[in-house]
């Protein structure tokens, strides 16, 4: 019996050991400076909002004066669900049509510069999407600020991201089960419509979600767009409308303290809106997956 | 039956007095008395078949017939599933695929340019290598085909009737409702038989369907073949010689050329070429030679 000894740290492995420890603690630094920021994003914006946050908070609107304490968001919560309602409904259909098209006709010649202005589209910085539905819809169409141009705005933002979410997730779809569609006698129409977006629906909706989320917390389109107001607006059009992450902008950059504390207290409402977005996403999109 | 029937079918089509059945997709010449010679369902007559500029399969010319199993055998690379691919015209999906050559059906050559591929795939069902069924429920999966072809009238009946007949009523008729991903591997391709027996198609065509399977679920495939010749034409595509030599009633060779283009060396009624090859390439390989 004679062979190499099998002894722990023997020879040259010390070294090795040694490297394996000091990278251990690299990539630990590295993982706990990329989570600081955003532990201590989380943690400002708990301990600031809470204190300013109440019943009181999510259900009136806030004071004609700045300066007076008390009132609350509500008019920026309606704004938000308003724009992002249209939002929706503009992004979402338009945005997995895309998809589809990409995914399921690879072939066709307009495939490539669809992608690629998809690509484009998402590197567009916000304000000039803002720019852009200024010009077109609030001045050219004559609009004017409202709800509608806001959600557009905020439509146009969130179209790359549901093309780009819903064509990954469409590509997940096995191949078999189109073969075994068109083996069946399915058109192409019939096996997108029948087999591949059933089975693709619940990541679908988490990415729907995600672009939801993103557009919750978009500022800089709105402000050419929704323009802002303290009032609770429900009209589409002919009024501007304000939104959250407006709202916070304009309290935070006043210099009085109880604009401020509600500024707070709507970053908080705005963070937990994402969050259960998110949440609601990761649980719809965990369900009965193609898996098992 | 929206099939365009091709010049050489005109005396075929005389002699089918049987009135239009809408129901009934199985027309042509009536089943073969004892003794008789069965009645082609397929005549390929010098087929190829490009991928491209690769020619996969050359030259083939080959004869299907009504009520039997025929299983094409060979070694990998050989077009046995391109061949099968081109009796339903699913290597249309293929980018860049081509068919050459005339590939009659019923006597109607389904490459004629006025022909609809999706008609002919709802003629001509087709069960995969590995089992795929839709991530949706069992009934729902069997009902998929009628629901395309806007059936209507007793759905219930007609899936039950399916699963039946695919050997699996038993084993799934209390969870109808269920996943069909949530069935074991063999249960899953009796499934897509059963989902493709439910367009009540004329042929049904098996690319190596028990290959992903134990070999007691093979086996009970095997069984499911013999039953369901009574009522349909199988083609199978299989791997496994003692697969053919158990389950086919006809066996058609093909092997590679240099060029790498299959080609059919010989066909023969199964017992025939297992026992008295007519080429010594069949020999060699089914004695394991070769292959």
């Amino acid at each position: 019996m004679s062979g190499r000894s099998l002894a722990l740290r023997s020879g040259h492995s010390r070294r090795r050991d040694r490297f394996d420890l000091v990278m251990r603690g690299v990539l630990l630094l590295a993982v706990l400076l990329a989570v600081v920021p955003l532990a201590s994003i989380l943690v400002v914006v708990v301990t600031n909002g809470l204190g300013a946050m109440s019943w009181e908070f999510l259900t009136t609107t806030q004071p004609l004066s700045f300066r007076q304490e008390g009132g609350g968001f509500l008019h920026g919560l309606v704004g938000t669900a308003m724009m992002l309602g249209i939002a929706i409904l503009i992004a979402v259909p338009l945005g997995i049509a895309a998809a589809v098209f990409l995914t399921e006709y690879p072939e066709h010649r307009l495939t490539r510069p669809v992608r690629f202005f998809t690509d484009v589209m998402t590197g567009v910085p916000s304000i000039f999407v803002g720019l852009f539905v200024y010009a077109a819809l609030v001045r050219e169409a004559g609009l004017g600020f409202g709800t509608l141009p806001g959600g557009v705005a905020l439509s146009i933002l969130m179209l790359p991201i549901v093309v780009r979410s819903a064509e990954e997730i469409l590509r997940l779809v096995p191949a078999d089960l189109r073969s075994a569609s068109t083996a069946m006698g399915a058109r192409r129409w019939q096996t997108t419509l029948f087999v591949v977006i059933p089975a693709a629906a619940s990541g679908l909706v988490t990415g729907v979600m995600l672009a939801v989320a993103r557009g919750a917390g978009e500022t800089a389109p709105l402000i050419l767009t929704a323009f802002g107001t303290p009032y609770l607006v429900s009209a589409l059009t002919g009024e501007p409308q304000t939104a959250l992450p407006l709202l916070i902008f304009e309290g935070a950059r006043l210099p009085f303290p109880a604009a401020q504390a509600r500024a707070w207290a709507g970053a908080l409402e705005l963070m937990a809106l994402v969050l259960v977005l998110t949440l609601l996403a990761r649980w719809i999109g965990g369900r009965n997956r193609y898996g098992r | 039956m929206t099939l365009q029937a091709g010049e050489r079918t005109g005396i075929e089509l005389t002699i089918q007095i049987r009135p239009t059945d809408d129901t009934d997709v199985r027309q042509g010449a009536p089943m073969p008395k004892p003794g008789e010679e069965a009645d082609a369902v397929f005549e390929l007559r010098d087929m190829s078949v490009h991928y491209g500029a690769f020619r996969a399969v050359r030259d083939l010319s080959l004869t299907v017939r009504r009520n039997r199993i025929t299983a094409l055998i060979g070694p990998s690379g050989c077009g046995k599933s391109t061949v099968l691919r081109s009796l339903n015209r699913m290597n249309d999906l293929v980018p860049g695929a081509r068919v050459e050559g005339t590939v009659l059906y019923d006597g109607q050559d389904i490459y004629a340019p006025d022909v609809d591929a999706v008609e002919v795939r709802r003629r001509i069902g087709m069960v995969f290598q590995k089992p795929n069924p839709f991530p949706k429920s069992i009934y729902d999966n069997v009902a998929f085909g009628p629901r395309l072809n806007g059936f209507r009238g007793d759905l219930d009946g007609l899936v039950e009737e399916a699963l039946r007949r695919a050997a699996l009523w038993d084993d799934v008729k209390d969870k109808l409702r269920q996943n069909a991903l949530s069935l074991s591997g063999g249960q899953q391709q009796r499934l897509c038989i059963a989902r493709a027996i439910a367009v009540e198609p004329d042929v049904i065509l098996m690319d190596e369907p028990a290959s992903a399977l134990d070999p007691i679920a093979t086996l009970r495939i095997e069984e499911l073949m013999r039953e369901l010749k009574e009522n349909y034409t199988i083609v199978i595509v299989t791997h496994n010689m003692q697969q053919a030599a158990r389950a086919s009633d006809e066996t058609a060779f093909l092997t590679m050329g240099d060029d790498r283009a299959g080609y059919l060396v010989e066909m023969a009624p199964t017992e025939q070429l297992f026992t008295r090859p007519a080429s010594q390439l069949t020999e060699d390989y089914i004695t394991g030679r070769f292959g």
